[in-house]
C-alpha cells in the first residue's frame, strides 16, 4: 500500500503515452499526419441553429463517436468533454502499454485540466428543469456537469487510486496539470494519467464566450485564426485535447516502457494582473528555463500561445525577442488548425511538441501568410525538419493565467 | 535541513449563521444550527426544501459596485474571506513580493447561480435550445469558467505567482489548500492566499441532489435536519460559504514576528476508483489518505487530539468514514473526539473542506472542540465519540481534517502547532 517505494531523486518525468482527440484528427497519428500536412480542422460553427451568433468558425471534432470505446453506463453518465477525455486516456494508456505495467493502484494518479465542465449535459438538464420541472432532472447531472467528472471517471475506469486532482486555470491549466503531476511523481507516485480536454461548442457555452470580444467574427475558416499575421483579429474556439501517461523515469525504465516521447524538464506559472501580461510572461519563460537548467540558446523551438489578438501577440513576440533575440528561435502555432481548446489546448500543444521531438520536425502555423514584420519572429509557416533537443510550450488564459513548460528529448 | 512547512497566519470565513471568523466560531461552538427553509428562491416544487444559507450582505464586507453586480456570489464570498484573512495576517494586499505569492481556490460547482440565472434569461426559461446570445451579459464568461475565482482573488491580493482553481468535488477545499501548501513546501512560493468557496443554493443544484436523493427531506424541522452519525439521518443539508487563509512558509511568518494558528503538517488525497457517488463500506482509501498524511507529519495516530469528520449525514458516508478512522487510527479512533460541523452549517460542497480547516485551526487555538449537533440517537454502526450536542474543552495541538467527494476523492490533512511537530 505504501507509495514511497519509488526513489524521488530529481529526475525529470518522462512521457510514455499519448492520446489525442482533435478537430483535425482523432487518434495521435491521424492528428499528427494532418498537422504536418497543414490540414486544418476548422469549419463552420454547427450543431444548433447559429442564427444570431457572431461566431461562424469553430474547431469541431467531426465524427467523434465514443460508443465503441466506452460502456453504455459511462456514456449515459458523461458529457462530450469527459467522453473525449476518457477515449484519449484509453489511447494514452494503450500507447504506454500500461496494462502490462503491473502498477499498484495507489501508485498511479489521475490529474486533468478542465475549464468549463460538462456544457452540453448541463444545458440540457437546466433546460429540463426550467421547461419541464424539477422532477425531470437526470440522476447524472450531479456527476456529469461538474469539473471533476473526467478525473473521477478515469480513476474508476482504470482503477487508479493515487492522488487525483482537477486543475482549472483557464487555457493555461493544461500545462499546470503537468506540473502538478510532476509534483505527485516527486512525492512518490509512479505514474500519472494527465492532460485535458474541453467541449465548449454547445449553444449556451458559446453564448458565454461571445461577450469576451476575443473571438474572431470571420466567416472564412482559412482566415478566422491568424496569430502574428497582419490580419490577426481574434481566435476561434475548438474542442478536444490530449491525455498523457507521465512516469517517473526510473519507474518507466524498470518496466521497459516502449515509448519515451520526451521529458518534462521545466515548468513555471504566474498570474498577470491587467497590464502586466508581458512582464509576467517574460518572468515565467525565464523561470521555466531556469527550472529546466537550460540557457535560452539551448531551446530549439517555441510552441507559442498565439492568441491572435494584436496586443497579446505583441506581448508574446516581444518576450520571445527579448529572451531569444529577434528571429532567434523557430516559433510555431499548429493550433491554427484546431482553434483554441481551452483546458485541452495546452495539452494538445504538448502532444504536438512531443511528436515534434520524436520526429525532429516542426509543424506549421498553417494559414498565416503575412506575418507582421514588427513581431520579429522566425515563424514556422511550412513544416520544417529541425534538430530538436528542447522545446518551450507557452499558454495563457483569459484573466491573467500564464504558464510555460520545457520538454526535452 | 528541516523541510519547509506552510503555516496558517490568517483566516477569513463566510458561513451560514455568521459572516466573519468570530461569528463562525461562536456558532459552531454553541451547538446552534444555521439550517432553515430555503429563502434564496421558491423551493416549493422540490423534494428537499432546506439549506444552510449565509446572511451575506456584500456592502457590509466592503464589496463595491463592480463586485456586487458582476461577480458570482461564490466569488464575492471569496473576496470577502481573502480580505479578512489578509487583515488577520496583518498584511495589506501587495505587501509581500507578488511573484512569491500563489493563489489556490477550491470550488466544486463554480458560478452555478449566475450560470443558471443567466441561462433563464437567454433561453426564455428553457424555451430555446439555441439560446439568444443578444441577451448575454458582459460578464457571462467569468461564470462559465471558475478559474475566474482564482483570478479575482489574485488581483485583489496582488499575487503574481501561480494561480489556479482546484475542483475535485466535495474535497476541493482540502485539496486547494493542500495544493497551496505543496507550492510553499517545494519552494515555488513563500506565501499563499488560498481557500475555497461555494454558493450552490440554486434550483439546478437542489434538483440534481433531489434526483439522487442525497439531500435530507427533513423539511418539517429544518433546524435538526442535518444529523451526522445519528440513526435518523437521511442525507446532507446543502450549504454555502467560504473560508480563506494566508499561508506562509513557517520561517517567513516567524521573521515577521507572527505566531501562526498552526502548520499544515501533512496532506494527502487518494481515490476510491469505485463509483462516482458510492463508497466502499470498508473506507480503505480514506484510511490510506489519513495514513499518508500522518506519515508526512511524522506524528503517530495517538498524537491526533481531534478529528474533524466529513460527517455529511448520508447513510453511507458516516459508516464509511467511521470504518476509515478505525482502520487508520486503530484503538485511538475510539478515544479521540470526532465531530461534524456540517450538523450546524450544512454541506457547502467544494467550500466545506476549507471551512473545516478553519474550524480545526480555531480548535487548536482555543482548545475547544466543536460538537456534532442533533446527535441524539446514535447509529449503532457509528460507535466513536462524536462529541454530541455540546462543545468540549480539551487541549488540542494536532487535528485531523478529512473529506470525501463525488468522483471517489478522499482527502486528509493534519494540522498541528509547530511545537507539536518539534516534540
Amino acid at each position: 500500500m505504501s507509495t514511497s517505494t519509488v526513489d524521488t531523486t530529481d529526475d525529470a518525468p518522462v512521457f510514455t503515452g499519448i492520446g489525442v482527440v482533435a478537430p483535425n484528427g482523432t487518434g495521435t497519428e491521424e492528428y499528427w499526419r494532418a498537422t504536418l500536412e497543414g490540414r486544418s480542422g476548422l469549419g463552420p460553427l454547427t450543431g444548433f441553429d447559429t442564427d444570431g451568433y457572431d461566431l461562424h468558425v469553430a474547431g469541431h471534432v467531426t465524427g467523434f463517436d465514443a460508443t465503441p470505446h466506452l460502456p453504455a453506463r459511462v456514456l449515459a453518465e458523461t458529457d462530450r468533454w469527459t467522453r473525449m477525455g476518457l477515449v484519449a486516456a484509453g489511447w494514452a494508456l494503450a500507447d504506454a502499454h500500461a496494462g502490462a505495467a503491473g502498477w499498484d493502484p495507489y501508485e498511479v494518479c489521475v490529474m486533468t485540466a478542465s475549464s468549463s465542465g460538462g456544457n452540453e449535459l448541463g444545458q440540457r438538464e437546466i433546460q429540463k428543469l426550467w421547461h419541464q420541472g424539477p422532477g425531470q432532472v437526470s440522476v447524472y447531472q450531479s456527476i456529469g456537469w461538474f469539473y471533476a467528472a473526467t478525473t473521477g471517471q478515469a480513476s474508476i475506469r482504470h482503477g487508479f487510486k493515487g492522488s487525483c486532482s482537477v486543475l482549472v486555470a483557464e487555457q493555461a491549466g493544461g500545462l499546470d496539470a503537468l506540473a502538478q503531476a510532476r509534483r505527485a511523481l516527486r512525492e512518490g507516485h509512479r505514474a500519472v494519467l494527465t492532460g485535458g480536454t474541453e467541449a465548449p461548442l454547445s449553444p449556451y457555452a458559446v453564448t458565454c464566450q461571445l461577450p469576451t470580444g476575443t473571438l474572431s467574427p470571420a466567416r472564412d475558416p482559412a482566415r478566422a485564426y491568424l496569430p502574428f499575421d497582419e490580419r490577426a483579429a481574434g481566435w476561434v474556439p475548438g474542442e478536444g485535447g490530449a491525455m498523457f501517461v507521465l512516469e517517473h523515469p526510473r519507474a518507466a525504465g524498470e518496466r521497459g516502457a516502449p515509448h519515451r516521447y520526451g521529458r518534462l524538464a521545466g515548468h513555471a506559472a504566474g498570474f498577470a494582473p491587467d497590464g502586466a501580461g508581458r512582464r509576467v510572461l517574460d518572468r515565467v519563460v525565464r523561470l521555466a528555463l531556469d527550472d529546466a537548467g537550460l540557457p535560452p540558446a539551448h531551446v530549439d523551438a517555441v510552441f507559442a500561445d498565439a492568441s491572435a489578438r494584436p496586443g497579446a501577440d505583441a506581448d508574446e513576440s516581444r518576450v520571445l525577442a527579448d529572451v531569444f533575440g529577434p528571429h532567434g528561435v523557430p516559433v510555431t502555432a499548429p493550433k491554427t488548425m484546431t482553434g483554441r481548446l481551452y483546458a485541452g489546448g495546452a495539452a494538445l500543444d504538448v502532444a504536438a511538441a512531443l511528436l515534434a521531438l520524436r520526429d525532429q520536425v516542426l509543424p506549421p502555423t498553417a494559414g498565416v501568410r503575412r506575418p507582421a514584420a514588427h513581431h520579429r519572429l522566425d515563424l514556422v509557416l511550412r513544416t520544417r525538419p529541425a534538430r530538436l533537443r528542447n522545446v518551450l510550450v507557452l499558454a495563457r488564459g483569459e484573466g491573467g493565467f500564464v504558464s510555460a513548460c520545457v520538454l526535452s528529448r | 535541513m528541516r523541510r519547509r512547512l506552510a503555516a496558517v497566519t490568517g483566516i477569513g470565513v463566510v458561513a451560514p449563521g455568521g459572516v466573519g471568523t468570530k461569528d463562525f466560531w461562536e456558532l459552531i461552538t454553541s451547538g446552534r444550527t444555521a439550517t432553515r427553509g430555503i429563502t434564496h428562491f421558491d423551493a416549493s416544487g422540490f423534494r428537499s426544501r432546506i439549506a444552510a444559507e449565509a446572511d451575506f450582505v456584500p456592502e457590509d464586507v466592503g464589496l463595491g459596485p463592480y463586485e456586487r453586480t458582476r461577480l458570482d456570489r461564490a466569488a464575492q464570498f471569496a473576496l470577502a474571506c481573502a480580505r479578512e484573512a489578509l487583515d488577520d495576517a496583518g498584511l495589506a494586499p501587495g505587501q509581500l513580493p507578488p511573484e512569491r505569492m500563489t493563489v489556490s481556490v477550491g470550488t466544486a460547482v463554480g458560478a452555478t447561480c449566475t450560470l443558471e440565472e443567466q441561462y433563464v434569461r437567454v433561453s426564455s426559461r428553457g424555451e430555446r435550445w439555441a439560446v439568444d446570445p443578444a441577451r448575454a451579459v458582459s460578464f457571462l464568461y467569468d461564470a462559465l469558467v471558475p478559474g475566474s475565482f482564482a483570478a479575482e482573488v489574485a488581483r485583489y491580493a496582488g499575487a503574481e505567482g501561480p494561480a489556479a482553481v482546484i475542483s475535485t468535488g466535495c474535497t476541493s477545499g482540502l485539496d486547494a489548500v493542500a495544493h497551496a501548501a505543496a507550492l510553499i513546501e517545494d519552494g515555488t512560493a513563500d506565501a499563499a492566499v488560498t481557500g475555497a468557496t461555494e454558493a450552490p443554493i440554486s434550483p439546478i443544484t437542489v434538483a440534481c441532489f433531489d434526483a439522487i436523493r442525497a439531500t435530507s427531506a427533513g423539511n418539517d424541522s429544518p433546524a435538526t435536519a442535518s444529523r451526522p452519525f445519528d440513526r435518523e439521518r437521511d442525507g446532507f443539508v446543502l450549504g454555502e460559504g467560504a473560508a480563506f487563509f494566508v499561508l506562509e512558509e513557517l520561517a517567513h511568518a516567524r521573521a515577521r514576528g507572527v505566531v501562526p494558528y498552526c502548520v499544515i503538517a501533512g496532506r494527502a488525497g487518494r481515490a476510491n476508483a469505485f463509483h462516482m457517488t458510492g463508497l466502499r463500506p470498508d473506507g480503505e482509501e480514506m484510511a490510506e489518505a489519513i495514513r499518508v498524511a500522518l506519515r508526512q507529519s511524522g506524528l503517530a495516530p495517538e498524537a491526533v487530539d481531534y478529528v474533524n469528520a466529513h460527517g455529511s449525514g448520508t447513510r453511507q458516508n458516516d459508516r464509511h468514514e467511521t470504518a476509515a478512522f478505525k482502520k487508520s487510527l486503530g484503538e485511538h479512533a475510539y478515544r479521540v473526539p470526532v465531530s461534524s460541523i456540517k450538523s450546524m452549517i450544512g454541506h457547502s460542497l467544494g467550500a466545506i473542506g476549507a471551512i473545516e480547516i478553519a474550524a480545526c485551526a480555531l480548535t487548536i487555538t482555543h482548545d475547544l472542540v466543536p460538537p456534532t449537533a442533533n446527535l441524539r440517537t446514535p447509529d449503532p454502526e457509528c460507535d466513536l465519540d462524536y462529541v454530541p450536542l455540546t462543545a468540549r474543552r480539551r487541549r488540542v495541538d494536532t487535528a485531523l481534517c478529512v473529506g470525501s467527494g463525488f468522483g471517489g476523492f478522499q482527502s486528509a490533512m493534519v494540522l498541528a502547532t509547530p511545537e507539536a511537530l518539534a516534540a
